[in-house]
């Protein structure tokens, strides 16, 4: 592999300059105004309840990034959403909008329970990889099934990932209430509790899991794959135009199959740490919408899996808000979603601006 | 009136008049300014300056909605009907003033004394999929007269039709002319046509009205002349080398059409080294899919592909091998990822030749850099998304991917769809460079003229098979034409 500079190379200089400042700050600037303008929305929504908008938004803040124990519960919540975010963007590169990533945290959840009760007594170092191994396999697996529905079979992959996510959730529901079920677990079916020395700690100085270490590596290892990769590459080709990537002889199907598996695989991991960082045992509470919160943070991120590091943590604080909004503004717990369904109106309405401003478009910036 | 796009002078101060009830050609070449002379008719585009009288009176046409109000209607070259809806239906839903509660029955009446007026009829209970393309063509007319259109503009309305159908078709409309009925202004390319059915024609060139009159006053080599001016276009560009070793080599294909309900079959095509071979047909007679079948995006049912010998599945790694480049028709949308950049857009076909992992953005950039400049291709920057350059320069930009390098097999589908003049010519030319160069070419075309001027060896498809093959310095265009038409 020769990655150096020969005599022939000469870097060209446009790719530096306000050119390429321009074409880079269209993907900065509509995202955050259409978030804005959720905001503004959401703003209206609550003064029509006779609410302050200011008092919210301080008591947000506060919340999610006011002292460090919020950015620590903030940062803990960003783990399975980074992973999430990244089971809609991967799939979404190659343009397909899969938004079942629920159903890969909740089987990955599932598998990495059950190989935990399964390797009960085995030491930490061989069960934690088995655990990972299952979590991943599960994930891919069925993601990766919607992924080869849509090119084998002509399956539309949004209708057919949510629908697979509920059958999953149904799934997870029946063994940890039948099969899989801890008998000692008596108000909360759930699965045996893994062995303490499988139970993942935090990261050393903090109060926050490891999920959000490796969430943030899995991030950067998917924009390395996607943005400096060959099968990024092929899979951007495929994205941008499916038909200009078959006359290429690109291998479309396997593309197809290996994103969204991937995606899977990272939905599933984010189940693993679920279990085994946060809930002990495989149940019901892995099905807590991590998966959907997802869909918004990757269009936020306009499928960049880099972005969605920080829209993951902003959205994390916000969620980790809701407890005290509902304790110090009298508002249900549920108005931190309807806040997220009006960014996200805002987000898929703002799809439509891109092109349209000339100041991102350089190429145009000389004709009058 | 004149129209400029940008710096482009699309239309130039043409004036052209048309008498109540005559037929009158509006002939010219590719990209002569003939579609968009009638898109400023019907208020697609707002012209540059010029007026436009109706009746005598100025009118003002800011949009389609105007032009409809004064009586203007467009046949288009492809259809515009429901096909799963009934004839009855489809007439119903294109009137602007249809009710949101239709009633039927008093609808069906309605139209059967229509269409019982009519010189030609089409079946009112069938659905439109049901119906051969000359009865489609039909019922677009019988639409615009059911709209009380009295001004047609028909472009290149038999484009889609075996001669048999446009004959017809061009009869009826004729006569309804000659009732005084209406007025069309017909734009074509096709001489016999003009002859035939016209009564006045005007000759557009480069965006220039270059010349006219009645029909009956000119030959077909006045009109030739006027088309083609002093530019002589039919230069034939030079050939040489010598026709070398079979290249590709397609044996018993059997595929499925897209419908679905037709068969493509395919017994024996050979393109040798240094030879272009032409696939002359109307469109949808399975062209398309043999460019699909060529380049991987349909499964054949049975039969064999062979390139230099091997056995040939469309794959990279074969392409590559062999050297087989593509150049499929309206390249934006087959060839290219708009939204990408030109660079990313060259880099296509050889971002991963030396089969590592990592892409080198600095080679990208470098190779974009050198091609772009090679070929022409006008951009503000090899950023720029692909999306935002002309036509022409968009099929500069494939070219410069997939002429670069050694070229051992061309298959290329109407390359010269919708470029002006100099993009087309320049095409032609790097297409017969890559043929002197010992490639081995396919061209698939609708245009007959591309394929009279670029081939060596012309074949004729039709109804998914091909029908005729001959030198072309031997083949006659008549006898071209009726194959083309399926009537052998």
């Amino acid at each position: 592999m020769t990655l150096s500079v020969s005599e022939n190379m000469t870097p060209t200089r446009s790719a530096f300059g306000w050119a390429a400042l321009a074409r880079r700050a269209e993907a900065v600037v509509i995202p955050i105004a259409a978030l804005l303008a959720g905001f503004a929305v959401f703003s209206l929504f609550l003064m029509l309840q006779g609410k302050s908008p200011a008092e919210f938004f301080a008591l947000v803040y506060r919340a999610g990034f006011g002292t460090a124990f919020s950015w620590e519960n903030t940062l803990s919540r960003a783990a399975p959403l980074l992973l999430a975010a990244l089971c809609v963007a991967l799939p979404a590169r190659l343009g397909l909008v899969v938004i079942g990533g629920e159903g890969a945290i909740v089987l990955g959840g599932v598998g990495a329970g059950f190989a935990g009760v399964l390797l009960l007594g085995a030491p930490a170092a061989l069960a934690l990889p088995v655990m990972v191994v299952a979590a991943i396999a599960i994930g891919a697996l069925w993601i990766g099934a919607v992924g080869a529905l849509r090119h084998y079979r002509g399956v539309n992959e949004t209708i057919a990932s949510l629908l697979m996510a509920y059958i999953a959730i149904a799934l997870m529901n029946h063994l940890v209430e039948g099969p899989l079920r801890d008998p000692a677990s008596l108000n909360k079916p759930s699965t045996a509790p893994l062995d303490e020395a499988f139970r993942l700690g935090t990261i050393p100085g903090w109060d926050v899991h490891w999920g959000l270490a490796f969430g943030v590596i899995a991030c950067v290892a998917a924009w390395v794959l996607i943005d400096k990769t060959t099968w990024g590459f092929a899979a951007r080709i495929a994205g941008g135009n499916v038909r200009a990537a078959q006359v290429q002889g690109l291998p479309v199907g396997k593309l197809i199959v290996g994103f969204t598996a991937l995606g899977g695989a990272f939905a599933g991991l984010a189940g693993f740490f679920e279990v085994a960082a946060v809930h002990g045992s495989a149940n019901a509470s892995l099905a807590s919408g991590y998966g959907y919160t997802g869909i918004l943070i990757a269009f936020l991120a306009r499928h960049n899996p880099l972005a969605i590091i920080p829209v993951a943590i902003l959205l994390a604080g916000f969620e980790a808000s809701s407890g005290l909004v509902q304790r110090r503004m009298d508002l249900p717990d549920a108005t931190v979603l309807v806040l997220q369904g009006f960014v996200f109106m805002a987000i898929l309405m703002s799809e439509t601006l891109y092109g349209r401003f000339k100041i991102f478009a350089p190429e145009r910036w000389r004709t009058a | 009136m004149t129209m400029q796009f940008g710096g482009f002078t699309a239309l130039d101060d043409c004036s052209i008049r048309i008498a109540p009830g005559s037929f009158h050609a509006l002939l010219g070449e590719n990209g002569a300014g003939k579609s968009t002379l009638v898109k400023c008719m019907m208020g697609f585009y707002r012209a540059t300056s010029g007026e436009m009288l109706v009746d005598g009176r100025e009118a003002r046409i800011s949009d389609p909605k105007a032009a409809h109000a004064l009586g203007l209607g467009m046949v288009y070259q492809h259809f515009t009907l429901v096909p799963s809806l009934t004839v009855a239906e489809n007439l119903v839903i294109s009137r602007e003033d249809a009710p949101s509660v239709i009633d039927w029955r008093a609808e069906g009446a309605d139209l059967q004394t229509f269409m019982d007026g009519m010189p030609f009829q089409v079946p009112l209970d069938q659905p439109v999929r049901a119906l051969a393309a000359g009865e489609k063509q039909k019922l677009e007319i019988l639409k615009q007269l059911y709209l009380g259109r009295r001004f047609l503009i028909l472009d290149e309305p038999t484009s889609v039709l075996t001669p048999d159908e446009a004959d017809e078709v061009l009869s009826h409309m004729r006569a309804l002319c000659q009732k005084g009925a209406i007025s069309v202004l017909m734009i074509t390319h096709k001489f016999r046509e003009v002859t035939a059915y016209a009564d006045a024609v005007s000759v557009l060139r480069r965006g220039k009205l270059v010349g006219g009159g009645k029909v009956a006053e000119l030959g077909h080599g006045d009109m030739a002349a006027l088309m083609m001016g002093d530019a002589q276009l039919a230069q034939p560009a030079p050939r040489s080398g010598t026709r070398g070793v079979e290249v590709l080599e397609l044996n018993d294909i059997k595929a499925q059409d897209r419908t679905g309900l037709k068969g493509i079959r395919i017994d024996k095509l050979r393109v040798h080294a240094g030879e272009i071979v032409g696939v002359a047909g109307i469109s949808g007679n399975g062209q398309m899919e043999l460019m699909e079948i060529l380049s991987g995006q349909r499964p054949c049912q049975s039969g064999q592909i062979r390139v230099k010998g091997s056995p040939y599945s469309a794959t990279r790694r074969e392409a590559h091998r062999h050297n087989i480049r593509f150049l499929p028709e309206e390249p934006l949308h087959n060839a290219c990822a708009p939204r990408m950049s030109v660079s990313d857009n060259i880099a296509f076909r050889s971002f991963d030749t030396d089969g590592g992992v990592w892409l080198s953005g600095r080679r990208m950039r470098s190779r974009a850099t050198r091609l772009v400049d090679q070929f022409k291709v006008k951009t503000t920057s090899i950023d720029a998304p692909i999306s935002a350059l002309s036509g022409g320069n968009v099929q500069r930009a494939v070219l410069a991917r997939e002429l670069s390098g050694d070229v051992d097999l061309l298959i290329i589908s109407n390359p010269c769809f919708g470029l002006d003049f100099s993009a087309v010519s320049e095409i032609r030319t790097r297409i017969m460079q890559a043929r002197n160069a010992g490639a081995a070419v396919l061209i698939l075309s609708e245009d007959l003229d591309e394929i009279m001027e670029l081939t060596d060896r012309v074949l004729v498809m039709s109804e998914g098979t091909i029908t005729y093959d001959a030198q072309t310095a031997e083949a006659d265009i008549a006898t071209i034409g009726r194959h083309m038409g399926g009537h052998l």
